[in-house]
């Protein structure tokens, strides 16, 4: 194969999910998925992962410690619908059922390099406060039907949602072919030699 | 823990030795420490001594002693992380080991860290708070992972002194020691780093990590410590306002440049505590940071000569404004010019009007016309004439005396000169020399200026006090010269005295220092000229030189030209000559400076004259006048004199008419208030003269300005407006007349002209209302109303108000203009053009909407649209159904096939062209394409509605529980984990969302069959048969000894009768079972076939639209023994197994899809003829003991069917379109409000009945369903075929209603919704659903004259459907119109399986009884308490009309088209059978062929039933030699591809014996309005050797 055209570029992506901040709760695991457009296919890794269930640090950062690692690469033949990660984290409530405590996502960074994301967290909101009272002592939040509408806007008019924590990846991002393809992602800098 | 404490104990001489020593002997030094001092022991060992406390103390206080000592030899330099790291834990220590001895033998190395260690917590030590007890474990802990600073020396110092004051005595006894040793440390420093080996120091270092484990409580450090420090460190500016006099250089007062008059922009607003802290913050912070000499004067440079920070003009706008909108000049397009109209002004509303929007108009104008005073009237005497002249001069004279420039002028000069006074004396040293020069200068300039200024004051005074006099005296000796008086004027001259003396000096001294000025001032020029005169002279000389040298070399050359030497000397001359007259200066000047002070000032000792105009002269009475006088006087009285008032050049009112008085003074005194509805214009008043009873003469017009909005009542004041008129009036007695020339003379020289001319004193004011609010319009407004009066001033009105987009004219207006920089008005004017001008910011003079769109647009739009990838990603993201999938578009439009869009295009054009190809006959085709066009409309509307989202569909939420659940889930609360007896739990529903291939399978499990058919023994054949075609299985099973046909009874009895087995397929996946035996046969057996989506989309719209189906087939296995030879049969086997289709059932995947699970016994669709097998023996045999079963005919088959993992499945959209109000009604409103309660109701009693009160329409209309229902006559052959049996015309109809094609909604709609389409459009369509069949076959009934109604429910394996009930004459009927059969109401094989509803022509019945099985219910409807009508009393049936049509027409089918169809379908399948048979040879029996096709009409017209025997006994004779299995199918007729279907799945194409024959015929039975009936006919034969 032609080295000189490729007809897909490549994305690598490894990282981990290092850590979460949710003040309130403890006990937590995170489960992550990747979303991405229909000229996207994953090659190589693993698309979609469970962490363990960490607890909190008993220092005063008081963080929720994963590090659990991300390793996937993607190829495509066009930046849109570039993948997204989406987490849920879940864990137990006073009852010890396993509910959400958040949902978050972020885009895989565009740019090669390391890149720390905080990603803000949030859950779906009862509708009423009886509803909220109820699915309390049930045990049964509201849910996302799927996690990864997250990362989509449709419909997200449609839900209430409140915050809950943070939660930190770091995702090291190699790119092939980017640049042949015509997309130029990369700052200036740290760009290669460039083409002839 | 800190151990050694040796040092406390150790003297100096012994450290002083080792240092040098120590770096070897270290390790063997640490050897001995036998008892180290762990810490756990150290804590016990504490307990222990807790009573030593007090000696420990001592001991503390010896060792601080001690340790100060050893600080000297501390190395400066310490490692950080040693400064602070015990403090209490060590103290401890120190506490509990002293008495040891191991101690005392220390490491000196160690000694230095020690003894910092020690400094330490002396410090610490004298904190009283802190108790000597153990290091817990947060003092640990504190100890490694503080951080310790340095701090700095002096604090040590410090610290040291407090240590020594909270320590014991025997310290003070130490003390003294200190002071000379630490002043030896210092100096001591270097050579200890140096000389004491750093090695040493930094071993100390290591051994740190292991012995200064130290555990001591945490620092506490007090608020007011904290505060303490915090002020050291911290600096907080004061809030409290900064005195003025800090923020100025010294001795400087605040200048305050508004009060000059220079215009100071307003200052942004800033909270003033914001401002003071920034100011103490600068004044503090700017000397600090640059340490100049001119600190101070930095600090300062923030600071205003006002002595306030520095501040630009607050940049804020105080109204909000928004650009002008001006199109580009150059529009290419045409229709987007802007003409250009100059604008209409409508003079009413925005002009004259005060504004409509504006509250009522209740403006006032005030107009105060007090009076009006004649400065010159025709009726004037001489007398008045001078009087007036001398009131003139009087009136300038008291303006000037109360300027009093003269005045001023003299200070300022006096001012002046004391400047320079001042400036000339020594002491003034912060001035440079060459600055004090040049400031002399300009005050001497200055000087010079204000003298020349006050010297033509003085003269002025002077002049108009001697006219003033003059006139006096004209005046008088007028009086005396006409002996009499008109005028009471009298002027009179008050005298001043001054002191002579002080008079004269003043004056003298005045004069003095005027010379002296002028003489400086000569000097200068003299001097200057001298300079200019040197110079020249300088030239001069040059240039004579040069002349000379001319001359000479002329006079030797030639002598030609002497007048221009002569010429040319005069230049040179002039300088020569000027020796200024300098001894003669003085005098002269002394004495032109006397004649003008002479001249124009007071002399001395001469008194000041002030005049006094008063009238108290007495005017001479008429009497004594002569006649002319009174003449004149008695005019004067005559004449009238009143104002018009004109507002807007409109009369409003006028003034009472006033007689003239003899002073030429009119008073009136009046107030006219204007209610002004019209904007202010102008304001005139008009001054009308009558005289006597004649006519009135305008005399002049008076143009009042309009006042400003301050201007208000009672604040105003009287003003006066001067006028004149032109009139020209000649007197015949004394008065002097307008316009004409007179003269005081006596012989008419020096003429005057006096023009009647007047003022008027007036004051106009806006009014004030009751409540003190001024009635001014508002502003805005009266920025257009004085446009006239403001032009000049004004911006706007002057230049336009598209000049104030073009920033050049306005700077240029604001330049001709000469706008006052300085006026606030035109503050932000100025701003704008500084702005403007300065910065050189290119305003464009246009807007643009889409700025850099050009620089956006990489490509052009025409290639844009011819790149194919483009295109591809337009399609995909509209979700066109080719590209809705398309995964990974390529990066390169060359890489993307032209084929791609082939089809896509090719649809587009297709569109409206009918293609008979697919389909054989034209009408089907434009059927075909018309469902086409709907399905895709729908489809349309329905992806509109998939995006739009409700809450349910992205939050899955616990519904609010009713109380009954929430109590029993709290018992679930209390339930334990892991019951003993655990209980079934629903499956979990998954998502198709994330799913992909091969992770859905459908489980098919067969339990058992009844009735299958069972293979006919052969001896009912006439024919004996051969042995080799005996089945094998038979003989197998039967005693293999008889093989005879003989023993038929045993044979019948007691060999398998069939061996059936079933076959699944799906999507081309087959699984089968495994043989089981006889005619009911058990299986019990699970199969599993994987399901795919199509284009892996598994989106629940996808997985609807599913359109598979899942096969069921039963085939019998027959085995047949193919030996050759007899002899054979004892070494080998040799069979043949053979399948023999026996019937199949059809479930479609979307049944199982909505199901989710089906469960239950579906009768078995078999052939009507199964040649070689029958059921009647079956019966006949079993008839003894399974008489129920027989009841019903047709075999059944129990299957359960499911979906691994159980998917949700997608709740019709019908719910969530109906909620969107997407579909419009023309129903009543309040039947529909009805029927929204009607359901409500049901639905919360039984909410799994099915109640349906309206359904959608095809055009997506929402229709009440009992529309749908009404007698429509089935076609005339029907009815005529059976004129006699009511039942069997019914079965007729039944059957021509289920031979139209079935077509379920879900599929075609993608289960959008149901669509209700009428029995005609059903007939033209020749497709539907259950609901479609239902209404046609209802209607059908109820035009037969029967009891009918529809039925909703349940049925297997369609789930909600909609069947037919009929009431015959004692009993119910239950008909299925997809299949045509009935079912009588206690038939347990009846497919329907749960009632929900009843719908008649004109009412709707729901079931609330307490079972929904039509075995259990009573389908009485009369009675209310089981069925709940939607009519009922308190809503009468309206009498809704029909959807229906009034009559449904059909035309008979085309026969021969029916012929034809039927040879291309034979054709076709017979290509088809040979294509699925590739490896073999296809033959086909003719013979056999035509037989079939004879039967197959027989088979039409007895409609499958009781032919068998006949159809057999007649094949047989024919086919005699041939074994023979084949069945006739039937079908509806939709399609060719569901025949191709039928036929494979029945497998006969399978057979692969070789000698195999085929025989294949097809029957098209027409039926009005095309509906066909199909007959297949497949068989193979084996000829029998």
């Amino acid at each position: 194969m032609a080295a000189a055209s490729p007809s897909v570029f490549l994305l690598m992506v490894n990282g981990q999910v290092e850590s979460a901040q949710f003040p309130e709760y403890d006990d937590l695991y995170c489960k992550y998925c990747f979303v991405y457009g229909q000229d996207w296919a994953p090659t190589a890794g693993l698309e979609e992962g469970i962490s363990q269930i960490t607890s909190k640090s008993q220092d005063v950062r008081r963080v929720l410690v994963w590090n659990f690692p991300i390793d996937v690469t993607f190829k495509s033949t066009n930046p849109y619908g570039w993948p997204q990660i989406v987490l849920s984290v879940y864990g137990p409530d006073v009852f010890g059922n396993d509910v959400v405590r958040g949902y978050g996502a972020v885009h895989v960074p565009f740019s090669p390099g390391r890149h720390k994301r905080t990603i803000p967290m949030f859950v779906p909101e009862s509708t009423s406060k009886l509803q909220k009272f109820t699915s309390w002592f049930m045990g049964r939040r509201p849910e996302y039907t799927d996690p990864k509408v997250v990362a989509q806007g449709e419909g997200r008019e449609v839900t209430r949602v409140r915050s809950q924590g943070f939660v930190t990846l770091l995702f090291n991002v190699v790119t092939k072919d980017m640049r042949k393809l015509g997309y130029d992602t990369g700052p200036v800098d740290t760009q290669g030699p460039s083409l002839p | 823990m800190v151990s050694e404490k040796s040092h406390v104990d150790s003297q100096q001489e012994p450290r002083q030795e080792e240092p040098e020593t120590g770096l070897l002997n270290m390790p063997a030094r640490r050897g001995p420490r036998s008892l180290p001092p762990i810490p756990s022991a150290s804590r016990t060992g504490f307990a222990e001594f807790s009573m030593r406390e007090r000696m420990r103390e001592k001991l503390q206080a010896a060792r601080s002693k001690a340790e100060s000592a050893l600080l000297q030899e501390i190395p400066t330099p310490r490692p950080r992380r040693l400064r602070s790291p015990k403090e209490r834990e060590s103290e401890t220590e120190f506490g509990t080991e002293p008495g040891k001895e191991v101690q005392s033998i220390q490491q000196k190395d160690d000694a230095q860290i020690y003894s910092r260690v020690k400094f330490r917590e002396q410090k610490i030590k004298s904190k009283p708070q802190a108790p000597p007890g153990f290091p817990s474990a947060e003092e640990a802990y504190n100890f490694f992972t503080f951080n310790f600073d340095p701090e700095p020396e002096e604090s040590e110092e410090k610290t040291k002194m407090k240590a020594r004051d909270g320590t014991s005595q025997e310290e003070e006894a130490g003390e003294e020691e200190e002071p000379p040793v630490r002043g030896g440390s210092k100096t001591d420093e270097e050579g200890l780093l140096n000389g004491k080996d750093a090695e040493d120091f930094l071993l100390g270092l290591e051994h740190m990590a292991n012995d200064f484990v130290a555990v001591r409580p945490a620092d506490y450090e007090s608020v007011h410590v904290w505060l303490q420090k915090e002020k050291e460190i911290l600096f907080i500016p004061s809030r409290l306002t900064v005195p003025t006099y800090k923020k100025l250089p010294e001795n400087v007062q605040p200048r305050f440049l508004e009060d000059e008059g220079l215009y100071i922009g307003a200052r942004p607003e800033v909270a003033p505590t914001n401002q003071n802290i920034m100011e103490n913050r600068l004044l503090v912070q700017e000397p600090r940071n640059d340490f100049g000499p001119s600190a101070r004067s930095q600090g300062r440079r923030w600071f205003g000569d006002d002595g306030r920070i520095l501040a630009l003009p607050s940049p804020i706008r105080p109204f909000p404004c928004r650009p002008l909108l001006s199109t580009r000049e150059q529009s290419t397009k045409a229709e987007l010019e802007t003409l250009y109209r100059k604008a209409v002004k409508y003079v009413h509303s925005s002009k004259h009007m005060v504004g409509s929007g504006d509250p009522p108009g209740n403006f006032q104008l005030d107009i105060d016309i007090s009076g009006l005073l004649f400065t010159h009237h025709p009726c004037f005497s001489r007398e008045h004439v001078l009087a007036a002249k001398l009131a003139q001069l009087y009136d300038q004279y008291l303006a000037r005396q109360q300027r009093n420039k003269a005045k001023f002028l003299t200070d300022k000069l006096q001012a002046l000169r004391n400047a320079v006074q001042a400036s000339l004396s020594p002491e003034t040293p912060q001035q440079s020399l060459d600055t004090n020069q040049k400031t002399i200068k300009e005050y001497k300039y200055e000087i010079r200026q204000t003298r020349k200024l006050r010297d033509a004051e003085q003269e002025k005074d002077r002049n108009l006090l001697k006219t003033l006099i003059k006139v006096w005296k004209e005046m008088k000796s007028l009086r005396e010269f006409q002996r009499f008086t008109n005028t009471p004027l009298k002027l009179v001259l008050r005298k001043e005295k001054f002191d002579q003396k002080a008079d004269e000096e003043a004056y003298e001294a005045e004069i003095q220092a005027e010379i002296n000025e002028l003489l400086e001032e000569h000097t200068e020029e003299y001097e200057q000229k001298m300079e200019e005169y040197r110079a020249s002279y300088q030239q001069w000389k040059a240039w004579k030189k040069a002349q000379r040298a001319k001359k000479r070399k002329k006079k030797e050359a030639a002598e030609e030209h002497p007048e221009e030497e002569a010429e040319e000397a005069p230049p040179g001359e002039e300088p020569v000559k000027p020796v200024p007259p300098e001894p003669t200066d003085p005098g002269e000047l002394e004495q032109k400076v006397r004649e003008r002070a002479a001249h124009s000032r007071r002399r001395p000792g001469e008194p000041l004259l002030l005049p006094e105009l008063s009238l108290a002269g007495s005017v001479t009475p008429n009497e004594q006048c002569p006649r002319v006088e009174v003449l004149r006087r008695e005019d004067v009285r005559r004449r009238c004199v009143y104002l018009k008032v004109l507002f807007n050049n409109k009369e409003v009112s006028r003034t009472v008419s006033r007689q003239l008085g003899a002073d030429f003074r009119v008073h009136f005194g009046q107030i006219f208030n204007l209610q002004i509805f019209n904007w202010p214009e102008s304001l005139t008043l008009q001054v009308y003269e009558t005289i006597g009873h004649s006519s009135t003469t305008l005399l002049a017009e008076v143009f009042l300005p309009i006042p400003e909005t301050t201007v208000v009542t009672g604040r105003a004041p009287i003003e006066e407006v001067e006028f004149s008129s032109n009139q020209h009036v000649t007197l015949d007695h004394e008065g002097v007349g307008s316009g004409v020339p007179f003269s005081f003379e006596a012989d008419g020289s020096n003429q005057l002209t006096l023009m009647t001319s007047g003022k008027v004193s007036h004051s106009v004011a806006w009014a004030v209302g009751e409540n003190g609010i001024p009635l001014i319009p508002p502003l805005s407004q009266q920025n257009i109303g004085f446009r006239s009066a403001l032009k000049r001033a004004d911006a706007i009105s002057s230049i336009g108000t598209s000049g104030l987009t073009d920033m050049k004219k306005l700077a240029k207006w604001a330049a001709e203009s000469k706008l006052d920089p300085n006026d606030p008005n035109n503050a932000p004017l100025m701003q704008l053009i500084s702005v403007a001008t300065s910065g050189e910011s290119y305003v464009p003079d246009f807007f643009r909407l889409e700025q850099l769109q050009q620089e956006f647009n990489f490509v052009s739009d025409e290639e844009l649209n011819r790149s194919k990838r483009f295109r591809l990603l337009c399609l995909r993201s509209q979700e066109v159904p080719e590209f809705r999938n398309y995964k990974q578009i390529p990066v390169y439009d060359r890489e993307i096939m032209e084929k791609i869009f082939q089809e896509y295009e090719k649809r587009l054009r297709d569109r409206n062209v009918i293609e008979t190809k697919d389909h054989i006959d034209t009408h089907r085709a434009i059927v075909a394409k018309y469902l086409q066009q709907v399905r895709d409309s729908v489809i349309n509307r329905f992806l509109v509605a998939k995006h739009h989202f409700l809450l349910t569909d992205l939050v899955v939420e616990e519904e609010v529980p009713n109380i009954s659940i929430l109590g029993l889930s709290l018992f679930k609360l209390a339930e334990q984990k892991r019951p003993l007896r655990p209980r079934r739990k629903g499956r979990k529903k998954v998502t198709a969302q994330n799913l992909s291939d091969g992770d859905i399978k459908l489980l098919v499990n067969i339990v058992r069959a009844y009735d299958i058919p069972v293979r006919k023994p052969p001896a009912s054949k006439f024919q004996p048969p051969s042995r080799s075609a005996r089945a094998f299985s038979e003989k197998h099973v039967a005693s293999p000894s008889t093989h005879s046909p003989a023993h038929s009874p045993d044979y019948a009895l007691g060999q398998v009768l069939v061996r059936p087995f079933v076959e699944v397929s799906f999507q081309r996946t087959i699984c089968h079972t495994t043989t089981a035996e006889g005619p009911n046969p058990s299986w019990n057996e699970e199969l599993e076939l994987p399901f795919r989506a199509p284009n892996g989309d598994y989106s629940t719209a996808s997985l609807q639209s599913v359109k598979d189906d899942v096969f069921i087939n039963i085939f019998d296995e027959v085995l047949y023994d193919v030996s050759e030879d007899d002899r054979e049969r004892g070494s080998g086997i040799h069979t043949r197994i053979e399948r023999h289709w026996l019937g199949c059932v059809k479930i479609p995947f979307s049944t199982i899809y909505f199901q989710a699970r089906i469960d239950g016994t579906f009768k078995i669709d078999i052939p009507p003829v199964l040649l070689g097998y029958s059921k009647e023996r079956n019966m006949i045999l079993e008839r003894g003991f399974d008489s129920v079963r027989s009841l019903s005919e047709g075999s059944y088959i129990t299957l359960f069917i499911t979906i691994e993992p159980q998917l949700v499945p997608g709740e019709s959209v019908r719910e969530k379109l109906s909620m969107l109000k997407k579909f419009e009604s023309q129903e009543d409103e309040k039947l529909l409000q009805a029927t929204e309660k009607f359901q409500a109701e049901c639905a919360l009693k039984f909410p799994n009945r099915q109640c349906l009160t309206t359904v959608i329409d095809i055009s997506g209309k929402t229709v009440f369903v009992t529309r749908y229902l009404k007698p429509l006559n089935p076609p005339k052959e029907l009815l005529n075929a059976y004129p006699s049996n009511p039942q069997a015309t019914a079965e007729l109809v039944a059957r021509y209603v289920s031979l139209i094609p079935f077509l379920p909604d879900t599929v075609s709609f993608a289960s959008i919704c149901d669509l209700w389409s009428t029995s005609d459009q059903f007939l033209d369509l020749l497709a539907g659903d259950e609901e479609e069949h239902a209404v046609l076959l209802c209607n059908y009934f109820l035009f037969l004259g029967k009891k009918a109604w529809l039925v909703m429910g349940n049925a297997i394996p369609e789930g909600p459907t909609a069947y037919v009930l009929t009431w015959e004459q004692n009993h119910y009927l239950i008909w299925n119109p997809c299949s045509g059969h009935f079912y009588g109401q206690f038939d347990t094989f009846c497919p329907l399986k749960s009632v929900g509803c009843l719908i008649g022509p004109d009412n709707i019945w729901f079931n609330i009884q307490q079972y929904d099985s039509p075995l259990r219910i009573n389908f009485d409807v009369t009675k209310p308490k089981l069925w709940k009508s939607f009519f009922s009393r308190s809503l009468p049936y309206p009498g809704l009309s029909s959807v229906q049509p009034e009559e449904l027409i059909y035309q008979r089918t085309d026969k021969a088209a029916a012929a034809e169809l039927q040879d291309r379908i034979e054709k076709i399948l017979k290509e088809k059978i040979m294509d699925w048979r590739p490896r073999h040879l296809t033959r086909w029996n003719r013979y056999c062929t035509s037989t079939l096709r004879h039967f197959l009409p027989l088979l039409e017209r007895s409609q499958g039933e009781d032919v068998e025997d006949d159809h057999r006994a007649e094949l047989l004779k024919q086919l005699g030699d041939y074994r023979f299995s084949g069945f006739p199918l039937h079908m509806p007729y939709s399609e060719v591809k569901p025949l191709i279907e039928a036929v494979y799945s029945t497998g006969v194409h399978n057979i692969d014996v070789p000698n195999v024959e085929f025989a294949l015929a097809v029957y098209i039975h027409p039926y009005p309005k095309n509906v066909l009936s199909v007959w297949i006919y497949v068989a193979s034969l084996i000829r029998n050797r």
